[in-house]
């Protein structure tokens, strides 16, 4: 059998002064009818570059030097941008990662949908809105004709996906590409549109190019796997061989960096607590006029929990969960509305603003988006300093301290002179690190501060993390959405759903015996779960 | 509903910064040394005593304490009074009601040219980035902008009035003419284009830089390359997808910009010899008639504010992400 979509030898040239001269190097892929191909690697690896090529959607400056890429008897890497157009959406169909922002915010998604048959058929303007329902219907969005006419903000992330996904298909596509389909996306709205995507396939027989970072999401859906690296491919076969039995160091490195979802053997946890929560809560009003007709959201209702010293408390929840809001109020960088925090017997939440202040030393926060937390104006090693300067430290000492934390948080000392620019996402979630632990915190609120990186890079952030941990005797609060994560940092986890922990205990107990069934939802969303067991 | 429950908050809020300043002109008008009949008395030749200044201010109600004056003046405007004009002897609604069509009209058209070709400029100029449209627009709009109005007109009336004789060098239409209907219409259209350029080339600048740049984020977003893998040829990927979106940040601009055009009007006026309210603001200063200064200024907030109520409704009519 001849494959759908063959790509031989292609090669993407990057424009000059680039790291590297080409984005993709003589890439061959087949992709056969009815099967699931993963395209995996990490980010800069090509793997996004090599759909852009097949539906000749580059980048400006970037361009197809060599190779072909043949669908349906004809050369893309050549064809005229008139064959494209008619081929792309129709025969080839894209799904993107971030469903908030490939959707045109203005537009209806009834008629976003339905542009699929007013750019490529003739039908009547009834005939489409009959089928946009029918295609919403067969996504599973609930509601379809509400849906259709809502515009994409009042659906939810997993809706809109699903409306993405309920365009591509319209046009029963040869191929599907899907770009990180599921990366934006809830555990549990991940599972679902795995589902839907790999039932879709089998039915209609669609060849899908399924790229993605994420090993569990190969496992659980992948018929063949491809692993890419700096623009090549370097290892391809079954899905089953490639998990189990890598043949390419790169591939090997690259799943053993992948965390098991079983929890380590249990730490010894001290028995005298430093920060503990007593139903602590916050709500949030937003719209309404002079007090009526707003909207209020519980974002925390009365969260307690107790982080012994030394220990790590992981808080784990899907996005509104009211996790990233619980980690700001135990810094007071949002005043609690009620309940309180105590740090080392010392109650936060009585304290004034200034005295809160001065006692920020203490407890420190770690924020998740490396590249958006640091002021991209000044050198790494001032803002660094900047805290024990604030502090009372002299400048002079508060910037030798910085060079120590470099080389503590594993970065040349040398590179304090740098802007953040100049290091990558890695190397900037250290910088973010050795600011935090430069007013020597006794308590350390991460959040979520490894999701924006590579599995390998977070995988050195998370051992450095442990090391820190039990060199400096740091006690952490840990906020993630990713169990595997929780299931290797923690001592101590507790589960959120909508501003409540709804389970909490050693992570061993709640991962291995969970007793709520939220938690229990939760673990069996995890993408390829089995194979995150046994790796 | 949702855009009529926003027009009743927005209007609603509307009247507090209505009030403020007023109440902010009024106070700095009293700071003021003098006040009308001083300037009435130095038109008639300051041969006026005492007795009769002081007869005069009790007319008036000048003798009165601050706070009584300004609730006096408030009380007025709320029945729409807005005082007499002592030196155009007449009330000073019927003064500003005069004038105010040549400046609506003026206003109207230079923000519709400036809008119109700012937005058509700014697509044509993302277009084509860097290329040489591009660096031709943006050349051209730093020219209007850094060009001071006033020599803009001088130099179009040079043009087209003196050496082309194309166009009338100033006033709002043939006066004793006696058109009337169409024929009067286009006799004022004529008179306005002038204007209209010199007022709108600043703002034209402005606009067209604006929209480039907004075309140009517009375009970098995801949403782009959705259409664009849908099969979307690139101009229905801009008309369809990226002007709408790439318009918000220039609605938001008109908004602002209302005021600043009135305050721009003054030159335009003065240069055209438009009678139109700008040209009248400036009259009053000189010639201190602080009523109908205090009626321009009541009369341009309302104007300011009624644009600005138009934008948002046009911003919630534009973008659904819009809560009341």
């Amino acid at each position: 059998m001849s494959p759908v979509l063959a790509i031989q030898g292609l090669t993407v040239a990057l424009p000059a002064g680039a790291d590297r001269p080409h984005a993709l190097d003589r890439v061959s892929l087949d992709l056969n009818a009815g099967e699931i191909l993963c395209v995996v690697g990490e980010s800069g690896s090509g793997k996004s570059m090599t759909a852009g090529a097949v539906m000749r959607l580059l980048p400006p400056g970037v361009a197809i030097t060599g190779g072909s890429v043949i669908f349906e008897g004809q050369d893309l890497a050549t064809a005229d941008e008139a064959t494209m157009r008619h081929l792309r959406g129709a025969r080839i169909a894209m799904v993107f990662q971030e469903p908030m922002t490939a959707l045109n915010p203005l537009r209806r998604i009834g008629d976003q949908i339905g542009e699929m048959f007013r750019i490529h058929t003739a039908l009547s303007a009834t005939e489409i809105a009959a089928r946009v329902l029918d295609l919403l219907a067969e996504v599973h969005i609930p509601e379809p004709a509400q849906a259709a006419r809502a515009y994409p903000h009042e659906l939810s992330g997993g809706q809109r996906q699903r409306a993405m996904i309920a365009m591509a298909l319209a046009l029963d596509p040869k191929v599907l590409i899907a770009d990180e389909p599921t990366t934006a996306l809830d555990v549990t709205t991940q599972a679902q549109i795995l589902h839907l995507i790999k039932d879709l396939q089998r039915r209609k027989g669609t060849a899908v190019l399924f790229i993605t970072h994420d090993f569990g999401v190969v496992a659980e859906i992948a018929d063949r796997v491809a692993v890419m690296q700096h623009g090549m491919v370097v290892e391809e076969g079954p899905a089953a061989q490639v998990l189990n039995a890598p043949r390419h160091e790169y591939t090997r490195s690259l799943i053993a960096a992948v965390p098991p979802l079983t929890a380590r053997a249990p730490r010894p946890v001290s028995a005298e607590p430093i920060l503990v929560m007593r139903d602590v809560r916050k709500t949030y009003r937003t719209g309404g006029f002079l007090g009526r007709g707003g909207r209020v959201t519980h974002a925390v209702r009365g969260v307690t929990l107790t982080l012994p010293k030394g220990a790590t408390l992981g808080i784990v929840g899907e996005s509104g969960s009211g996790k990233s809001t619980l980690a700001r109020c135990l810094v007071r960088l949002i005043e609690p509305e009620g309940g309180s925090v105590s740090l080392g017997g010392l109650e936060l939440t009585g304290l004034t603003r200034a005295q809160m202040r001065r006692q920020a030393h203490r407890i420190q926060m770690v924020f998740q988006d490396p590249y958006g937390s640091l002021n991209p104006r000044r050198r790494a090693g001032e803002l660094v300093a900047q805290g024990p300067m604030i502090h009372g430290t002299p400048r002079a000492e508060a910037l030798r301290r910085a060079k120590e934390l470099f080389e503590l948080v594993g970065l040349d000392p040398a590179s304090t002179e740098r802007f953040p620019h100049e290091f990558s996402g890695g190397q900037r979630q250290r910088i973010g690190l050795a600011r935090a632990l430069a007013l020597e915190p006794e308590v350390l609120v991460a959040d979520e501060p490894v999701s924006a990186l590579d599995v390998s890079v977070q995988a050195q952030v998370l051992r450095l993390l442990a090391e820190l941990r039990e060199r400096l005797g740091l006690s952490l609060v840990f906020i993630t959405h990713d169990l595997r994560v929780a299931a290797q940092v923690c001592d101590l986890v507790a589960v959120m759903k909508d501003g409540e922990v709804v389970e909490h205990g050693p992570v061993a107990r709640v991962f291995e015996a969970p007793e709520h069934p939220y938690t229990q939802a939760l673990l069996a969303s995890v993408p390829g779960r089995d194979f995150a067991r046994k790796n | 509903m949702r855009v009529l429950a926003l027009a009743g908050r927005r209007l609603l809020s509307s009247v507090p910064t209505l009030l403020l300043i007023l109440v902010g002109i009024f106070l700095l008008l009293q700071l003021a040394p003098g006040d009308a009949v001083d300037a009435l008395i130095a038109q008639t030749g300051g041969g006026a005593d005492a007795a009769s200044a002081a007869a005069m201010r009790a007319e008036m109600g000048l003798d009165l304490s601050v706070p009584a004056q300004l609730a006096n003046y408030m009380w007025r405007l709320v029945r729409l009074d807005l005082g007499f004009s002592s030196i155009y002897g007449k009330p000073v609604s019927t003064v500003i009601f005069e004038r105010l069509p040549a400046t609506l009209l003026l206003m109207l058209a230079a923000l519709s040219f400036a809008f119109f070709f700012g937005l058509v400029l700014g697509v044509l100029a993302a277009r084509r980035v860097n290329g040489w449209p591009d660096t031709l627009i943006s050349t051209l709009g730093l020219i209007f902008y850094a060009t001071p109005s006033f020599w803009f007109g001088l130099m179009a009336i040079v043009l087209f009035s003196v050496h082309l004789q194309w166009l009338p060098a100033g006033g709002f239409e043939e006066i004793g003419s006696g058109f009337t209907g169409l024929r009067r219409t286009l006799d004022i259209a004529t008179h306005l284009v002038l204007p209209t350029l010199t007022l709108g080339l600043i703002f034209l600048a402005i606009y067209l830089r604006i929209m480039r740049a907004s075309m140009l984020e517009v375009l970098s977003l995801d949403f782009v390359r959705t259409a664009r893998a849908k099969g979307l040829d690139e101009t229905r990927v801009v008309v369809r997808h990226v002007l709408r979106n790439a318009l918000l940040p220039m609605v938001t601009l008109i908004g602002l910009q209302a005021g600043t055009m009135l305050g721009g009007s003054v030159v335009v006026e003065s240069v055209f010899s438009l009678p139109g309210l700008g040209r009248l603001a400036y009259e009053s200063v000189v010639q201190r008639d602080l009523n109908t200064l205090l009626g321009i200024v009541f009369v341009s907030a309302l104007l300011v504010i009624c644009v600005n109520f138009v934008v948002d409704l046009l911003y919630a009519r534009l973008d659904p992400r819009i809560t009341p």
